[in-house]
């Protein structure tokens, strides 16, 4: 009780301190990976009805699939994988220290994320103009739920990169020190796996 | 007592150093990071919601004593169960062990001065508190449809079961980012030498209790975001009108809540493996058997929930393959049993209150599981489904469980937490009160549950009376214990005696520590060179 | 995460590969081959999603530690699926 460290305040600063670096990163990295855990269960529940009530209505999925733009969804796909593309490669920047290229990096990646959720707006208003809604039958159900749930992914992403893009701007990282570009890249990742699956199941499969 | 100086640390007025509990304010408790800290105000929270349940728990049991008779209305008591099972399982069951005991004994006994994300950690109390806030909202309209929310009544009910479920989602998030901050923690912040079988069986227990919050807490999110979502939007899953399946949800409901009755009773199990030994003076008898069998139960855990939906229309070759499954989860807890009482065998036991609720755990737990046994055997539960016997099933596990863990381990614990001793004087009648009172409430009802008297009734046929009267009378005699509890609680607080570092005189990391602990935990980081449970055979 | 060489152009060429499947598997969903169709497009959904995590999240790097804490709640996604269609399949 006598030598009370600085760094353990009942204020907020510093307290992480408590792990020497290397500790710390592989910490992040095994935490961020149980989290994307959670997310895998939380789709999950959404994958499991998709497959029940796929084997239960086909003609239903059959209908529904037909009625959605493949165009654009495979679009869409492709502008997903690229902003997973510039994250890779801002981390690759950053690990070398160049700051400036991250920035660049993940600000195409912020465009790409607006540009997906751009045309997932198209999408959605050319559905209600035809009135196809979530209530419309089990497959507008799952297709506005899994969308919509992916889609907020997308934007928490978008905040995400936003707030290492804008940390980045103020010089918090460098080559020595960038868990936060890794963690949230990692995510962004993920956002593009679900989305892998996503696009085949609802826009392909007849 | 004049002494000068407490731990060779000099006094302040005659007081002893505060450790971590120094700084005061709202702010300093509102803002902290520090693990311990943050696990006080869960215990606080949890706590009083334990209280709040029991206060409707105790206007159930009132008008279960008059039938026919109208103390309040019907749909009153609908509500009065469902606040009673609600609160008490989301807000206090479920929460109290791990994220109030976890937090506040992970680091200190693997020798870690914090958990791994500490700002984590706070995040997922506010988180918490926000979910207990929705969830009180949402409130303001009765709640109907009993704590399992079953379609399609939830999905119809003028009740505001939409804003809830945003409440016990944001309830699940705290879980899981508390989850995930343990693994994470014990993964990497051990302290040198300790090895995984050099870590306390607690440790062991939270890591598996864990897991099973990390994969299950997000099914139970996604339920509810589809309850409310099929409220909201008409989404039609669950909804047999829109080609949904009810049953589906309970699908997901009890992938979620079965394994959560492992959140509830591993933590517990665990602060048992801590106190048998350490109150028997003798070493743990399988060490690894128990630790194993907690991994054990977690991983079984997930393979089992069909068991609650024998009677719900789903298919025989589901019902047949979940009630076989449900065995394999016997084993491991039957194995726990055994080597706790193993332990016991010929040690020199001590009956003081941490080791009285522990003894309770074991006793009162072994009817709870056995039952739950006969209820996993698909004939007999078709049977007794839906009747007292279930209540009384669920009580013996939870309250004669996870209660009396937690009870055990706060009595175990609070010299640590508080720098202050417990009264055994008060501690003993409370504990003989609580024992007596809760099997006079419960064991009733297996009698009334196999007699056919159905649950979540407001009435019944005259025959049952008798029994239900001995049934409320038992939970005054509950109620009286438990206040006395924390009369005891309150006055050790304030006027116990100084605690010292080890009262207990156990051997896991927490005691090396001060009593209260300083905010950093340990002056140097301690190197683990042994188990903590060597305990030198008997002593006299 | 070791300091390894994560090369521009290793991400480039996986880019590649995961914009050819895509192409590919848009390609095959015009033709008709019934329930091949579900399987075939998982397949490459899969193996884009492989391409991914090994290489955009370095999984390939990482140790068994993460690779178990990545792959654990695979396994609870079949327990759930697989669960729950014991029920519906034979209702
Ligand atoms: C103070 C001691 C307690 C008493 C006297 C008590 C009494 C009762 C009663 C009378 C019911 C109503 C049964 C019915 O009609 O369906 C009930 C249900 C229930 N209790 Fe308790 N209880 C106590 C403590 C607890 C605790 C600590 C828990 C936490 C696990 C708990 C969890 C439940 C649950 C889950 C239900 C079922 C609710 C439902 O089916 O909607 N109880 N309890
Ligand atoms: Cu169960």
């Amino acid at each position: 009780m006598s030598g009370q460290s600085t760094h353990h305040g009942p204020g907020a600063a510093g307290h992480e301190a408590h792990m020497d670096p290397a500790t710390a990163r592989e910490a992040a990295t095994l935490g961020i990976w149980t989290f994307l855990a959670t997310e895998v269960l939380l789709f999950g529940g959404l994958f499991t009805s998709y497959i029940i009530y796929r084997i239960k209505y086909p003609q239903i999925f059959y209908e529904g699939h037909l009625k959605l733009d493949h165009v654009l969804g495979a679009i869409n796909t492709v502008v997903l994988i690229g902003s997973s593309l510039t994250v890779a490669l801002g981390i690759a920047a950053i690990r070398k220290g160049k700051v400036g290229l991250l920035r660049l990096y993940l600000f195409l990646t912020l465009l790409l994320a607006g540009t997906f959720l751009g045309i997932k707006y198209v999408e959605y208003t050319e559905k209600f103009s035809h009135g196809l809604y979530p209530d419309t039958d089990i497959f507008f159900s799952l297709y506005f739920m899994l969308t919509g749930l992916h889609g907020l992914h997308v934007l928490a992403g978008m905040v995400l990169l936003g707030a290492v893009l804008f940390l980045a701007g103020r010089g918090r990282y460098s080559e020595s020190y960038h868990t936060p570009v890794e963690i949230s890249g990692l995510y962004w990742h993920f956002v593009d796996l679900v989305w892998i699956y996503l696009f085949p199941l609802l826009y392909l499969l007849g | 007592m004049q002494e000068t100086t407490w731990n060779g640390e000099p006094l302040k007025n005659g007081d002893p150093p505060r450790g971590y509990l120094e700084a005061k304010g709202f702010w300093a408790w509102a803002y902290t990071l520090d693990h311990k800290r943050i696990g006080v105000m869960y215990l606080y929270t949890t706590l009083f919601f334990f209280l709040a349940g029991g206060v409707f728990a105790l206007l159930i049991r009132i008008k279960l004593m008059f039938p026919g008779q109208h103390i309040f209305t019907n749909q009153t008591y609908n509500v009065l169960f469902t606040m009673h099972g609600a609160l008490m399982i989301f807000l206090f069951v479920i929460p109290a062990i791990p994220s109030g005991l976890g937090n506040f004994f992970i680091p200190l006994q693997i020798g870690a001065r914090d958990v791994a994300f500490p700002r984590i950690n706070l995040m997922s109390y506010w988180v918490f508190v926000a979910g207990i806030v929705v969830i009180l909202f949402s409130l303001v309209r009765p709640m109907d449809t009993g704590w399992t929310f079953y379609t399609p009544y939830s999905a119809r009910t003028a009740a505001d079961v939409t804003t809830l479920s945003f409440g016990i989602f944001l309830i699940g998030m705290s879980s899981i980012l508390t989850g995930l901050n343990f693994l994470v923690t014990i993964h990497k912040l051990r302290a040198p030498g300790m090895t995984w079988h050099r870590m306390p069986l607690f440790i062991w227990s939270m890591y598996a209790t864990s897991i099973i919050q990390v994969l299950a807490t997000p099914v139970v999110g996604i339920t509810f975001l589809l309850l409310a979502m099929e409220r909201v939007l008409g989404v039609g899953f669950f909804d047999p009108a829109k080609g949904g399946d009810p049953i589906l949800f309970q699908h997901f409901f009890w992938f979620y809540s079965h394994p959560v009755v492992y959140v509830m009773i591993l933590p517990a199990m665990g602060i048992i493996s801590e106190i048998v030994p350490a109150f028997s003076r003798k070493p743990i008898f399988g060490y690894k058997a128990i630790a194993y069998s907690s991994m054990a139960i977690a991983v079984f855990g997930f393979f089992v929930w069909g068991h609650h939906m024998f009677v719900t229309g789903m298919s025989g070759t589901a019902a047949i393959l979940f009630s076989l499954l449900t065995y394999s989860v016997a084993i491991p807890t039957a194995i726990k049993v055994f080597n706790w009482i193993a332990t016991m065998y010929r040690g020199s036991i001590t009956f003081e209150s941490p080791m009285l609720y522990a003894l309770t755990f074991i006793f009162l737990f072994v009817i709870g599981g056995l039952t739950g046994m006969y209820l996993g055997a698909l004939g007999a539960d078709i049977h007794v489904h839906d009747t007292y016997f279930i209540v009384a099933h669920f009580h013996y596990t939870m309250v004669g469980g996870t209660v009396m863990g937690l009870l055990a381990g706060l009595h175990y614990w609070f010299p640590k937490m508080t720098g202050r001793m417990l009264s055994e004087k008060m501690g003993r009648p409370a504990w003989l009160l609580i024992f007596i009172g809760f099997n006079v409430t419960f064991f009733t009802q297996f009698i009334l549950g196999f007699e056919g008297m159905p649950r979540r009734y407001a009435e019944y046929p005259a025959q049952y009376q008798a029994l239900n009267i001995l049934s409320t009378v038992g939970s005054w005699i509950l109620a009286t214990g438990i206040l006395i509890m924390f009369a005891n609680f309150v006055r050790g607080l304030f006027r116990g005696a100084l605690a010292p570092p080890n009262p207990w005189k156990a051997l896991s990391l927490e005691w090396e520590t001060g009593s209260p602990p300083a905010t950093e935990n340990f002056e140097e980081i301690p190197t683990v060179t042994d188990w903590p449970y060597g305990y030198a055979g008997r002593q006299t | 995460m070791k300091e390894h060489d994560s090369g521009t152009r290793t991400y480039i060429v996986v880019w590649g590969a995961l914009v050819m499947l895509t192409v590919v598997t848009v390609a095959v969903s015009y033709v008709h081959l019934g329930m091949m169709n579900v399987f075939v497009a998982l397949l490459i959904a899969s193996a884009k999603a492989s391409l991914v995590a090994l290489f955009f999240m370095h999984l390939r790097y990482e140790n068994r530690l993460v690779w178990g804490f990545a792959l654990a709640p695979l396994f609870f996604l079949v327990l759930i699926v697989v669960g729950t269609l014991s029920d519906t399949l034979f209702r």
